[in-house]
């Protein structure tokens, strides 16, 4: 009696595991496959929103060759090195285009792209991914509102009202989705921040900058 | 399968067994995304995919499968699946994703997923159980689309308004302005808004279905009468 449970135990568990096995294979495989086509369709996206939110006049370099390698920073929240984005005129600096990530939205990370002008202004700003409440959240993409261009113009300098209305800020804000707008508010505050700490090092020709984590 | 059984699957699965109305078992989407026509369209959809596929995949094993892990092996093979098509269409239908990707991860935490897996996948050969995953997603879309339908209209005045992401820039015409100068009326827009609407389009299922039945009794009544006569 007590062998035939034993065995009925163990033909489960060997049968959940070749499920389990052949699961993980075909993802992995569709993965492998995949994931190069992605990243490409990821960057084409990327490289449309610069083109956006860098007025064509603004530059006359090759931007997606005068790049520069940010480390992991806190004010920007990125987690591994990411990539600037230079546009110069006549090389002079003109705008920079940097990821940043929101880490406190309502369902998760917010990526960004932000782009800031040499004298500290923001030129735009755009969400690349967010996984936001489709219907409710999701306003911040282009696509479905052109609430951020709400950013456009605005600097660090005009401090103290980066928040939501609601909060007694300059932005607006959705009501029933607070959370989303609060998250990428403070993150391109940050990231304005952060430019200003490193102003000089971020059109310096050369030498990745170093992070500010532990 | 044979005509009789396809159209009873197809009926079952639209009306009689509807998953929005009759069921209610994928209330969490169903809230979430019915805000407009179109977002709740494009869910139907793709969840109307993932389950016919569900159903295709899952058929064929019922049998390999011991009872005990049947749960477990279902969920990890919804799971693969739509893991699966996220990735094809990140890859290959990219404008696509973007506008229907946000919807992907929420169908695996739909519950109708598993339950016709479970009601009828697991007892049913591979065709009809294709067959009941779609029917069941239709009958979920069309759900979706009156419930968008009637909060756009109330919450924003609007109708169809987004097409353009799905269809392209040419398709922004289609949108309808029904009531013009509109403020918007937030809680159709909100949660609390949907649960109205969906009270209301299960009172409404349910009046008809009484119309029906009361209508099948009196001529059963008139075909009883006329033969005593």
């Amino acid at each position: 009696m007590r062998r035939t449970m034993a065995r009925a135990s163990l033909h489960t568990a060997l049968n959940l595991l070749a499920f389990a096995l052949i699961g993980t294979a075909i993802l992995a495989f569709t993965y492998a496959q995949t994931f190069e086509r992605i990243a490409q369709s990821v960057e084409a996206e990327k490289l449309k929103l610069i083109s956006q939110i860098v007025p064509q006049d603004m530059f006359d370099n090759d931007i997606i060759k005068d790049t520069l390698d940010i480390k992991a920073d806190d004010l920007l929240g990125n987690e591994g090195t990411t990539t600037a984005y230079r546009a110069r005129l006549q090389s002079k600096p003109a705008v920079l285009v940097l990821e940043a990530v929101a880490p406190d939205g309502y369902s998760g990370k917010i990526s960004l792209l932000i782009a800031i002008r040499d004298n500290g202004e923001l030129a735009g700003v755009r969400v690349v991914a967010h996984k936001e409440t489709p219907g409710l959240g999701d306003y911040i993409e282009i696509a479905r509102s052109n609430w951020i261009k709400g950013f456009d113009g605005k600097s660090a300098t005009q401090a103290g009202d980066w928040k939501v209305k609601k909060d007694g800020g300059q932005f607006d804000y959705m009501a029933g989705a607070t959370i989303t707008p609060r998250a990428v508010v403070k993150a391109v505050h940050k990231a304005l921040l952060y430019f200003e700490l490193h102003h000089e090092a971020l059109f310096a020709p050369s030498e990745p900058i170093k992070g500010e984590k532990p | 399968m044979t005509y009789q059984e396809f159209k009873d699957i197809l009926y079952n699965g639209v009306w009689k067994q509807n998953t929005g109305v009759v069921q209610l078992l994928g209330m969490c989407p169903i809230l979430a995304v019915s805000s407009s026509v179109v977002n709740g369209v494009s869910l139907g959809l793709a969840t109307s995919v993932v389950m016919a596929l569900s159903g295709a995949a899952i058929a064929p094993i019922r049998t390999v499968v011991p009872n005990e892990a049947r749960i477990p092996v279902f969920i990890l093979i919804i799971a693969v699946l739509v893991t699966v098509i996220q990735y094809l269409m990140n890859a290959y239908m990219y404008s696509l994703y973007v506008v229907l990707g946000i919807f992907i991860p929420l169908i695996v935490t739909n519950c109708i997923v598993l339950a016709r897996i479970e009601a009828f996948a697991a007892k049913n050969p591979p065709m009809q159980s294709a067959m009941d995953g779609l029917a069941m997603g239709l009958g979920l879309t069309a759900v979706l689309a009156v419930l968008g339908g009637i909060r756009e209209i109330v919450g924003h005045g609007t109708l169809l308004s987004g097409i353009d992401m799905a269809l392209g820039e040419s398709a922004k015409s289609l949108v309808i302005t029904v009531i013009p100068n509109y403020h918007g009326f937030l809680l159709a827009i909100l949660p609390p808004g949907a649960f109205i609407a969906l009270g209301l389009l299960i009172a409404g299922k349910n009046w008809l279905n009484l119309r029906a039945e009361a209508k099948a009794r009196s001529a059963a009544i008139q075909a009883v009468q006329t033969q005593a006569a």
